[in-house]
């Protein structure tokens, strides 16, 4: 059982908890993630941490509302309580001086890039990062973004702030007008991290994506999360969740991670009713 | 009841298989007290009794039939846990016919006693009656961290209890039991029935701390410098699942038994969407495989609707590893068996589903000489099969967490952890059993491990001699 200590709406259908976990903001680190489970007939997903304070014991976690899982989620309150949180999971972030870095933040992604930014930049790499949403007041994590990069790129798909577009197209006319990185990294909706690996193949820059499949266990049990790497089946939990943006398949990372769309519709529909009837 | 016959077993009362085939609930309903009764009266009382010697744990079986045949049925379980915290689990799930009942010498000329069936009797006897709970020894105030809840973690923690050490059980998912909660379904071992089980081991003084993963956490260094304890136990289990690496292997629909069944045991996905995991069966459903984790996903398959359910074995049914009770119950339940059959690819549809599966035949060589029979492909057998489910139970490697952030842990080549007959780990104060030692074997071998090495745990807390 964990409290939630903070909640806020931080955008439209995002929400941002800070949950009282000693355990696991003692260890934390870039890149990893936790899983979770609401409630007694709840679902176990991972989401990334956002953060994570070793002071006041709490991690924070950034999601939109999509499904069942994350709409259970949203409802809690402060203090309310999450019934189950393992962690910290994954393999950390490789964090090192490489030079010059682009961190890529698409979405509620944007959140999953920031500790890994900040790591960076910590770590002396100038920052470049680009961050992107369908629209601006869905843009999260700006200030947060912008206080460890040296340079700040915004996209909106529908142009509502900064450029329009995304956040992949940025990438291209900055590696065109002559930027050279020696590292990308890029988390977001795999849509967004396939483009952005396919805008780095040519230029042969190292890139590497944080995976985010259907999780079960999300320590090595299950096998859901298998993901085509390099020709290799490797499994995004244990082997990941980050891997090289050049070799991940990510047709088939997608059709993955639609397997269960008509079950995901069914269970939200059979939620709401039941949430609309116990209202009435 | 008929004319007795020593020779003859009272049957197992069960659910027919049309109705069970609709309902997730338990399929043998157990003995009643006249037919434990009856049974017990056919146990020889041997003077040397060989059954002993194929129990694992070393129950004191001839006493304890004694016991039930006398009507006192609490000192008859008492006599059991004396060696099996867990007896209502391995009266349902221990392979008996390969151990103790294996030895029964009315097996040489009729049935043997069914010991387990005797066992299960009694543990639920019990349950209903009130458990007693054993008075621990004075604290030693000693601490034992133990990780894993599964049967081998249960039993170390149980029988360290007793002996007055202080036990904290790291299990990793959110609820305790390992394989009998994740991994057996609910028709073979009802969770309330395991449930019941844990609160024993924790009615004993244990701690069971759930969402803990050791190694990513704590390490075990950790465990043992930072966090005040004086020895571990590593009962992790069997890990990641293993894949055939063919063609098309990760289209959807095909999922390893261990994720398939953790849909469905754990995470209750039999009862989505009430439970909010789902789980997607299609109407034609292949396992690939023939152990026991096959027969147990071929017939949850068939619980959630499958029209027709496959298993596909590339040897012959004389090499099938499952328990030969369970072949027969997925038989009985309409499951089709493809024996000497080999999936060599899989294909699927514009979303990415699976939907045919392309298979080679095979046959068995000649015996070789430890006379195993290798299976060999039939060269140009190739067909397809259509499937839109497909379940690949063909077993697990070892979990790598712990061999990963221990130094100095000394592991085979295959993962497994290097053990002594003490069940000692190169490290002091460290100790392993259970899957992550031997591969994957029975719930009661990994109980065995248990028992041994608390026995060893405690002479070396006691000593402090390693």
């Amino acid at each position: 059982m964990y409290k939630i200590v903070e909640k806020r709406e931080i955008a439209p259908r995002i929400k941002f908890l800070k949950v009282f976990v000693p355990e696991i903001a003692k260890k934390a680190q870039p890149g990893q993630f936790v899983i979770l489970r609401v409630d007694e007939r709840g679902e176990r997903f991972p989401l990334t941490l956002a953060d994570w304070n070793k002071e006041d014991g709490t991690i924070t976690l950034v999601f939109l509302e999509v499904g069942v899982s994350t709409r259970k989620l949203g409802e809690l309150g402060k203090n309310g309580v999450i019934l189950d949180i393992l962690g910290p999971l994954g393999n950390p972030t490789e964090v090192r001086n490489y030079g010059v870095v682009c961190v890529v933040g698409g979405g509620v992604g944007i959140a999953a890039a920031y500790p890994i930014a900040r790591a960076l930049k910590e770590a002396g790499n100038k920052v470049v990062s680009i961050i992107g949403a369908r629209t601006a007041e869905l843009l999260i994590f700006e200030e947060e973004m912008m206080r460890f990069s040296d340079e700040f790129y915004v996209s909106t798909d529908d142009g509502t702030k900064g450029y329009k577009g995304f956040v992949s197209d940025v990438l291209k006319i900055l590696i065109k007008k002559g930027h050279r990185f020696d590292l990308i990294y890029a988390v977001g909706p795999a849509v967004m991290m396939r483009a952005v690996a396919e805008v780095t193949r040519p230029y042969k820059v190292k890139t590497v994506v944080s995976l985010n499949p259907i999780m079960v266990d999300g320590m090595g049990m299950c096998g859901a999360c298998r993901v085509t790497v390099g020709g290799k089946t490797r499994f995004a939990c244990v082997d990941g969740p980050e891997f090289d943006a050049h070799d991940v398949d990510f047709g088939e990372l997608i059709r993955r991670q639609m397997a269960f769309l008509s079950e995901e519709k069914m269970a939200l529909e059979c939620w709401e009713a039941n949430k609309r009837s116990k209202e009435a | 009841m008929s004319k007795w016959d020593r020779l003859k077993a009272v049957p197992m009362p069960k659910q027919p298989p049309h109705v069970r085939i609709r309902n997730f609930d338990e399929v043998a309903l157990g003995y009643n007290e006249e037919q434990a009764l009856i049974e017990s009266e056919r146990c020889l009382q041997c003077v040397n009794p060989q059954c002993v010697l194929g129990c694992p744990v070393e129950i004191d079986i001839p006493a304890f039939i004694k016991l039930l045949r006398d009507g006192k049925f609490r000192e008859a379980i008492l006599k059991i846990k004396e060696k099996n915290n867990l007896p209502a689990i391995c009266g349902r799930v221990c392979p008996q016919e390969d151990q103790c009942q294996k030895n029964c010498l009315l097996g040489k000329r009729g049935d043997p006693v069914q010991i387990g069936r005797l066992e299960r009797f009694l543990a639920d006897w019990e349950r209903e009656h009130g458990v007693e709970i054993p008075e621990r020894l004075p604290s030693t105030c000693k601490r034992v961290a133990v990780i894993g809840a599964g049967p081998a973690g249960l039993t170390v923690a149980g029988d360290l209890a007793k002996l007055g050490h202080e036990v904290v059980i790291f299990e990793s998912l959110h609820e305790p039991g390992g394989v009998l909660t994740y991994g057996i379904p609910e028709f073979r071992l009802p969770k309330r029935i395991v449930q019941a089980e844990i609160n024993y081991i924790k009615k004993l003084g244990v701690t069971i701390k759930t969402d803990t993963l050791i190694g990513r956490l704590y390490t075990i260094p950790e465990l043992l410098k930072d966090e005040g304890f004086d020895a571990v136990f590593i009962g992790t289990g069997a890990g990641p699942p293993i894949f055939m690496g063919i063609s098309g292997e990760n289209l959807s629909g095909i999922y390893s038994a261990n994720e398939f069944l953790i849909r469905v045991n754990l995470m209750r996905s039999y009862l989505f969407p009430k439970w909010d995991t789902p789980i997607k069966i299609g109407d034609r459903v292949a396992v690939i495989g023939a152990g026991n984790v096959a027969m147990d996903a071929a017939r949850c398959a068939i619980r959630l609707g499958a029209k027709e359910v496959h298993i596909v074995y590339r040897r012959s049914r004389a090499e099938m590893p499952a328990r030969k009770e369970e072949i027969e119950n997925a038989e009985e339940e309409s499951v089709i068996f493809d024996i000497l059959t080999l999936p060599v690819a899989y294909y699927g549809d514009e979303r990415g589903w699976v939907r045919r599966m392309e298979c080679i035949r095979m046959q068995l060589t000649e015996p070789d000489e430890i006379g195993r029979r290798r299976p060999v492909p039939i060269p140009g057998s190739n067909f397809t099969m259509n499937m839109d489910t497909v379940i690949v139970a063909i077993g697990r490697r070892s979990n790598p967490l712990i061999q990963q952030t221990t130094p100095g842990l000394k592991v085979n080549e295959d993962g497994t952890i290097v053990v002594d007959e003490n069940m000692r780990t190169s490290i002091e104060g460290v100790y392993a059993g259970g899957d992550i030692v031997t591969g994957e074997a029975t719930v009661i071998s990994a109980m065995g491990a248990g028992r041994k090495a608390a026995k060893s745990i405690h002479e070396y807390l006691m000593r402090k001699k390693y």
